[in-house]
C-alpha cells in the first residue's frame, strides 16, 4: 500500500471515502513527518493539537457518511493568511505574537470543506522575497539537495514553507500567495505544482497585504488534480473584498482530462533571455514538443514589453507595500519599541521589527510615491503595466495559453545570490509579467537538472480560465511523468 | 457694502475660503459596517477594518454614494460619473491604517453654488469647488496624562463629506450665512445633521488679507471651528492679526493655525516637520466609483424642496413677507410645521403667528418646535377662529396662551371659556346704547370736539360685553351712534 | 539618478523607520541601484496610454447601509501592546 505520506489529495479522499485509512492516521502520519523534519524549518507555528482533533471529527464525519469535500486533507497555511485565535506573524519580527481576532476568507473556505492545517507555514518577511531567505523566523530549507552536494539550497520564496512542506511530504497540500511569482517560482524549485489564479478570483479578506494589485492566494500540490481540487474550494467572489470578481467557480476537475487537441498553445519569443540556464531552456523545448505530440498547435506570439515588467513591478509593489504596511507602527498590534516621544517610538518600533528586505522596499515605496516624482516613477510605470496588459490580450487573439520557463536556475544555494538586490530580483523574471496583467499561471514539473534538482515550466492563461490551464498542465504532466522525490523527504530511512 | 478692516496703512479686504467636514447621516461607515453613531463607549464602534488589522479591506457604503450625490445636487454641482479614491499617507495615532482613503484629483461631485441671505436683504452667490468622501480619523485624549496620550477609534472610519468653497467670501457675516445656509440644505436633504457640537459638522477657514484691487495674500487655515459664532470670531481675529504681521513689516506665513475659543485667537500649530508629503496615490484596494446618469436621476427625482426654492414659493405664491420667509425655511422643520397650519388658512397670518408668538413662547420655554405643546393643525385652527370673525385678536392671544399650557386646541378652549366674540350687531347696539345712556357727560364733552373720549367709549362696551364684542363692529355702531 | 544620504534621511523620516549613519551609507548604494534598475522604464514610449491601477473589469460593489460590525470591544484591544480603559494607549503626541 503506498505510504501515507505519497498519497495525493485525491488518492487520499478516496480511501478516506472507501475506508482504507482514517484521517487520524493520515494526520498523524504526516505530523510524525513534520516532526522529523524540523530542520527544514518549514514551520512557524506548529498547530498539530488542533490537527488532531480536527482529524477525529472528520472521522466521526466519515462514519455517518457526511464527510466534506477535503474531510480530513492535512495541509500547511501559509502564514500571511490571519487565522482567528492562532498566531499570524508574516513572518515577521513586528507581528510576533499576533493572535487575529477574525480569519481569512481563504483559510475559512478551506477550513469549511473540511481541510486540515498542520501550523502556519515560514516564509519571506512580509512576502518579499524569492529565497525564504529573509523570514524574521529562519531561513527555510529546500528538501532536494545537488547530486553530491551537502549545501543547503532556498525553497524559493516567498512561499517557501509551504512549498517546502508539499515537497517533503509534509502535508499533502499548501496555501500559498503570489504578488510577482511567490506560488510560481517556489514550486518550480521544489518541484511541485503551484497556481496563481487569475487576479481577483480568490478574496483577499483576512491575508495580510504587500502589493494589493497584485497579491493572489493559491494552492500548492504535487499534481494538477491536487491543485484543482484545493483552487475549487479557495476561489469565490467575498463580498468583503472590493477587488474580488463576482464570477462563478467551475468545477476545475470536470475538464481535467479533456487533451489538448485542438489547443493552440503560445510560445512568447521575449521568454528566451540571455542567462537563463540552458537545461531550463531545453526543457521549455521538450514540453513544446510533447504538447505537440499530445496534439496540440504551437504558435509563436510576442509580448513586445515583457522585458520592462521587472522595473515596472518594482515600482508598483514597493509603493503599494510603503503604504500597506504603515499600519504597522506599535499602537494597536504587534511589536511596539519605546521611544522618547511618538515619532520616536514609531521610528523605533519599525527599525526594530523590519527586516532589511522589507525595509528596502518600504523606502523605495516611498520615494517613488513621494513629491516631484510620481509622475516619474510610479505613473510611469503604470502606463507601462497597461502596455504589458495589452501584449496578453493581443497575444489571446492568437492561442489559448502560454508556455514558458518559470525561472532562470534550479534551487540556487542559501549564500548564493544575495549580495545585491536586484540580482535577487531577477529571479522572478518570468512570473512578474502575468502578475502585472493579472492573468492566471501555473508551475509544474518536467524533470531534473543534470545536478538532479527539479526543472519546471509555467503555463499563463486568460482571464478567470484555469480550467484550460489545468487540462494542458493535466496533458504535460502525463507526458513528463515527473516522479522524482527529493533526498529530505519524510518517511524515508534517514 | 463692502466689509473693509481699517489698518494703519488704509482698508484691507478679507479673503475667506471655507472647507466644511460633513459626517454623512448613514448607520455605518464610510467602508466598514460599524456603527457611525456619536457617543458610544471608546472602541466600542469600530471593526477591524476600522482599526486597520492587517488583511483588512474596504467595502463601499452605498448609502454614503446616494447621500453625496444628493448633497451635490442640493448645490446645484456637477456630479461626476467617475470618482476615484486616493490614499492620503501620513502618520498618526488616531489614523489606524497609517493613511486616510479620501478622493484628491476626482472627487464624486464638481464645481456648484450656495445662495447666501444677509442682514441688508442681498443676495450673494458663493462658489463651490467640489465635494468629496473621505474617511474621518479617530480621536486621541492628550490631557488625561502627562506622558501619554489614549486613543479610541470609533469615529475612525466614519463617513465624511468635504465641501470647499471658492474664496469668494469677503466678511465674517458672509462666512457665517454660507455655514448657516450649506447646513439647512444638508438637514433638508437628510444628508447630515448639522450637530456643530457633536462634531458631525467641522470648518476649516482659511483667511487672508489684502488691499482691495491687489493680489491674493497668503492665507492661513484654521482648523476644526465648530460653531458659526467660533467662524466668525476665528475670522475677525485672524485677518486683524495678519493686518498687524505685514503692517510692522512682517510677512505671512502659510501655515495651519488653531482657535482657542475661550480666548478668542488664534495660534500656531507647532509641527515637527516640514510640509506634508502625503504622497497621494489611486487605492489599489478599491475600483473607480462609477454613478451613472440614471442613477443621478433617480436620486434627483428623491430630492425634497429645498429652502431657496421653498422661499421663494412662500414668497410669491403666498405671499409672504421676505422677513417671515426666511425664518420659517431655516429650519425644515419649522417649514413643515407652517406648511401643515397654513393648510386651508390664512398663510400669512399663520405665518405671523408662528414666528411672533409660537417661536417667542417656545425661545421661553426653552423648548424644540418638535416638543411643542401646540400641534401645527391647531395653530391652523386658531387663525381660522380669528378669520372667521369667530374671536378676536386679542381673544385670540388668551387662547394662544392656553392652548401653549395645556395642548388643548383652540376650539375646545373657546367653548370651554365662553370666549366666542360677539357678533351679533344687535345686541352690540344694545350695549351700547347702555354705555352712552350711562355716560351723558361724556357724550356731551365728546359731542363737543373732545375726539380722544371715542377711546373711552370702545373701552366701556368691550368691558360690558366681557371683551367679546367684535371690535370691528362695535367702533362702526359708536361712530353711527354718536354722530346721531 | 542616485540616492544620496540626506534622500534616505528624509524618506526614512517619511516612513518613519529609524535609520543609522552607516545603514545610510549602504541604503543610499541599494536603492541607488534599484532606482537605477527602474529608470530603464523610461525608454518606453507611453504617449497616449493610459495609467492602469486595477486589472479588475468590473463594478465596484457598493454594500448596504446596514451595521453589521463592532460591539467587540475586547477583541479589538486584544492585541494592543498598552490599554487602559477601553484606549490604546500611546506616548503623548507633541501638538
Amino acid at each position: 500500500m503506498t505510504k501515507l505520506t505519497d498519497l495525493t489529495i485525491a488518492g487520499a479522499l478516496d480511501g478516506l471515502r472507501k475506508k482504507e485509512f482514517t484521517a487520524v492516521e493520515i494526520v498523524d502520519a504526516h505530523i510524525k513527518g513534520a516532526e522529523a523534519a524540523r530542520h527544514l524549518n518549514c514551520f512557524i507555528t506548529e498547530t498539530f493539537d488542533s490537527a488532531r482533533e480536527q482529524a477525529k471529527a472528520a472521522d466521526e464525519r466519515y462514519a455517518k457518511g457526511v464527510a466534506l469535500p477535503l474531510d480530513g486533507i492535512p495541509i500547511a497555511m501559509k502564514d500571511l493568511f490571519c487565522t482567528e485565535g492562532v498566531q499570524t506573524t508574516a513572518a515577521s519580527r513586528i507581528l510576533e505574537g499576533f493572535k487575529p481576532p477574525y480569519e481569512s476568507t481563504v483559510s475559512g473556505n478551506l477550513k469549511k470543506d473540511g481541510t486540515i492545517s498542520l501550523g502556519k507555514a515560514n516564509l519571506d518577511e512580509f512576502a518579499m522575497g524569492s529565497s525564504n531567505t529573509t523570514s524574521g523566523y529562519g531561513n527555510v530549507i529546500n528538501p532536494w539537495k545537488r547530486k553530491g552536494d551537502n549545501k543547503d539550497l532556498v525553497p524559493g520564496g516567498s512561499s517557501g514553507g509551504s512549498a517546502a512542506a508539499v515537497s517533503a511530504r509534509m502535508a499533502m497540500g499548501a496555501t500559498g500567495t503570489d504578488t510577482g511569482g511567490s506560488i510560481r517560482q517556489p514550486a518550480a524549485f521544489c518541484g511541485i505544482a503551484g497556481i496563481k489564479p487569475t487576479y481577483g478570483r480568490c478574496s483577499r479578506f483576512g491575508i495580510v497585504a504587500f502589493a494589493s494589485s497584485l497579491d493572489q492566494a493559491g494552492p500548492f500540490a504535487r499534481n494538477t488534480e491536487d491543485c484543482a481540487l484545493l483552487l475549487k474550494s479557495m476561489a469565490g467572489w467575498d463580498p468583503k473584498d472590493s477587488t474580488s470578481v463576482n464570477t462563478p467557480v467551475p468545477d476545475y476537475t470536470a475538464q481535467l482530462n479533456a487533451g489538448v487537441k485542438g489547443l493552440k498553445i503560445g510560445v512568447p519569443k521575449e521568454y528566451r533571455v540571455e542567462g537563463t540556464n540552458p537545461e531550463i531552456i531545453a526543457m521549455w523545448d521538450k514540453g513544446v514538443q510533447m504538447l505537440k505530440d499530445a496534439g496540440a498547435e504551437i504558435v509563436n506570439v510576442s509580448l513586445p514589453h515583457t522585458a520592462y515588467a521587472l522595473q515596472t513591478y518594482y515600482v508598483i509593489a514597493p509603493a503599494e507595500c510603503s503604504s500597506n504596511l504603515a499600519r504597522y507602527d506599535g499602537v494597536r498590534f504587534g511589536k511596539r519599541v519605546e521611544g522618547d516621544n511618538l515619532i520616536d517610538t514609531y521610528e523605533n518600533t519599525r527599525a526594530a521589527g523590519f527586516g532589511k528586505e522589507v525595509r528596502r522596499r518600504i523606502l523605495i515605496g516611498t520615494y517613488v510615491l513621494s513629491a516631484g516624482y510620481y509622475d516619474a516613477y510610479y505613473n510611469k510605470a503604470r502606463k507601462v503595466r497597461k502596455l504589458i496588459w495589452q501584449d496578453f490580450v493581443e497575444a489571446y487573439k492568437k492561442c489559448d495559453v502560454l508556455l514558458t520557463p518559470t525561472a532562470p536556475t534550479p534551487a540556487f544555494a542559501i549564500g548564493e545570490n544575495t549580495q545585491d538586490p536586484v540580482t535577487m530580483y531577477l529571479n522572478d523574471i518570468f512570473t512578474i509579467p502575468a502578475s502585472m496583467a493579472g492573468m492566471p499561471g501555473m508551475a509544474l514539473p518536467i524533470g531534473l537538472s543534470n545536478d538532479g534538482l527539479p526543472l519546471g515550466l509555467q503555463l499563463i492563461g486568460k482571464p478567470f480560465d484555469e480550467e484550460t490551464i489545468f487540462r494542458v498542465a493535466q496533458s504535460l504532466e502525463k507526458a513528463a511523468a515527473f516522479t522524482a522525490v527529493p533526498q529530505n523527504i519524510v518517511g524515508k530511512a534517514a | 457694502m463692502t466689509y473693509l478692516l481699517k489698518g494703519e496703512t488704509g482698508d484691507w479686504e478679507v479673503v475667506i475660503g471655507l472647507e466644511v467636514h460633513a459626517q454623512v447621516l448613514t448607520n455605518s461607515k464610510l467602508f466598514s459596517g460599524a456603527s457611525a453613531a456619536f457617543g458610544a463607549a471608546p472602541n466600542s464602534q469600530v471593526s477591524p477594518v476600522d482599526a486597520g488589522m492587517p488583511g483588512m479591506l474596504p467595502v463601499i457604503n452605498k448609502e454614503c454614494v446616494t447621500k453625496a450625490v444628493l448633497t451635490g445636487l442640493g448645490l446645484n454641482a456637477k456630479i461626476n460619473n467617475v470618482s476615484v479614491f486616493e490614499r492620503k499617507n501620513y502618520f498618526y495615532p488616531d489614523l489606524p491604517q497609517g493613511y486616510q482613503i479620501s478622493q484628491y484629483q476626482h472627487p464624486i461631485v464638481g464645481n456648484g453654488e450656495i445662495e447666501i441671505d444677509l442682514a441688508d436683504g442681498t443676495v450673494k452667490k458663493i462658489g463651490v469647488e467640489r465635494l468629496h468622501l473621505e474617511q474621518d480619523a479617530g480621536k486621541s485624549l492628550h490631557d488625561q496624562h502627562p506622558q501619554k496620550s489614549f486613543v479610541d477609534l470609533n469615529r475612525s472610519g466614519n463617513p465624511l463629506m468635504e465641501i470647499v468653497s471658492k474664496p469668494d467670501m469677503r466678511s465674517p457675516e458672509e462666512a457665517g450665512a454660507y455655514v448657516t445656509k450649506l447646513r439647512a440644505i444638508v438637514r433638508y436633504l437628510g444628508t447630515c445633521d448639522g450637530n456643530m457640537d457633536e462634531g458631525s459638522m467641522r470648518c476649516d477657514v482659511n483667511v487672508s488679507v489684502r488691499k482691495p484691487g491687489a493680489e491674493l495674500g497668503t492665507r492661513c487655515e484654521i482648523k476644526n471651528v465648530n460653531s458659526v459664532r467660533f467662524v466668525q470670531q476665528a475670522i475677525e481675529y485672524e485677518a486683524r492679526r495678519q493686518i498687524e504681521v505685514i503692517e510692522g513689516g512682517g510677512k505671512i506665513v502659510q501655515e495651519t493655525r488653531l482657535f482657542d475659543t475661550k480666548q478668542g485667537t488664534t495660534r500656531s500649530m507647532r509641527s515637527k516637520e516640514d510640509a506634508h508629503d502625503y504622497r497621494y496615490f489611486p487605492d489599489p484596494d478599491l475600483l473607480p466609483l462609477v454613478v451613472n446618469d440614471n442613477t443621478i436621476a433617480e436620486i434627483k427625482k428623491t430630492m425634497p424642496e429645498l429652502p431657496d426654492a421653498k422661499k421663494h414659493r412662500f414668497i410669491k405664491d403666498l405671499g409672504l413677507s421676505v422677513q417671515d420667509a426666511s425664518v420659517l425655511v431655516q429650519e425644515r422643520d419649522r417649514a413643515i410645521f407652517f406648511e401643515k397650519a397654513a393648510q386651508g388658512h390664512d398663510a400669512k397670518l399663520v405665518a405671523n403667528w408662528l414666528t411672533t408668538e409660537l417661536l417667542g413662547a417656545l425661545n421661553k420655554a426653552e423648548k424644540e418646535l418638535k416638543d411643542s405643546p401646540i400641534k401645527a393643525a391647531d395653530l391652523g385652527a386658531l387663525v381660522g377662529l380669528i378669520s372667521d370673525n369667530t374671536i378676536s385678536g386679542r381673544i385670540a392671544k388668551e387662547v394662544f396662551a392656553e392652548m401653549f399650557a395645556t395642548g388643548k386646541s383652540p376650539g375646545m378652549i373657546v367653548e370651554e371659556k365662553g370666549l366666542k366674540q360677539v357678533t351679533d350687531t344687535g345686541a352690540i347696539e344694545k350695549v351700547v346704547a347702555e354705555v352712552l345712556a350711562e355716560n351723558p357727560d361724556k357724550v356731551a364733552e365728546f359731542k363737543g370736539g373732545k375726539d380722544k373720549l371715542f377711546g373711552f367709549f370702545v373701552g366701556a362696551v368691550m368691558k360690558k360685553s366681557g371683551g367679546k364684542a367684535n371690535p370691528g363692529i362695535v367702533n362702526d355702531l359708536l361712530k353711527k351712534k354718536l354722530e346721531q | 539618478m542616485s540616492i544620496d544620504k540626506n534622500t534616505v534621511t528624509k524618506i526614512a523620516r517619511l516612513a518613519r523607520i529609524k535609520v543609522t549613519e552607516d545603514e545610510k551609507e549602504v541604503l543610499s548604494r541599494e536603492l541607488g541601484s534599484i532606482l537605477k534598475m527602474i529608470e530603464e522604464l523610461d525608454r518606453v514610449n507611453t504617449d497616449g496610454v493610459e495609467p492602469m491601477t486595477s486589472v479588475v473589469q468590473m463594478q465596484l460593489f457598493e454594500r448596504e447601509d446596514v451595521i453589521t460590525d463592532g460591539e467587540i470591544q475586547e477583541k479589538i484591544l486584544s492585541n494592543a501592546p498598552e490599554a487602559t480603559a477601553g484606549f490604546f494607549v500611546v506616548p503623548k503626541v507633541v501638538e
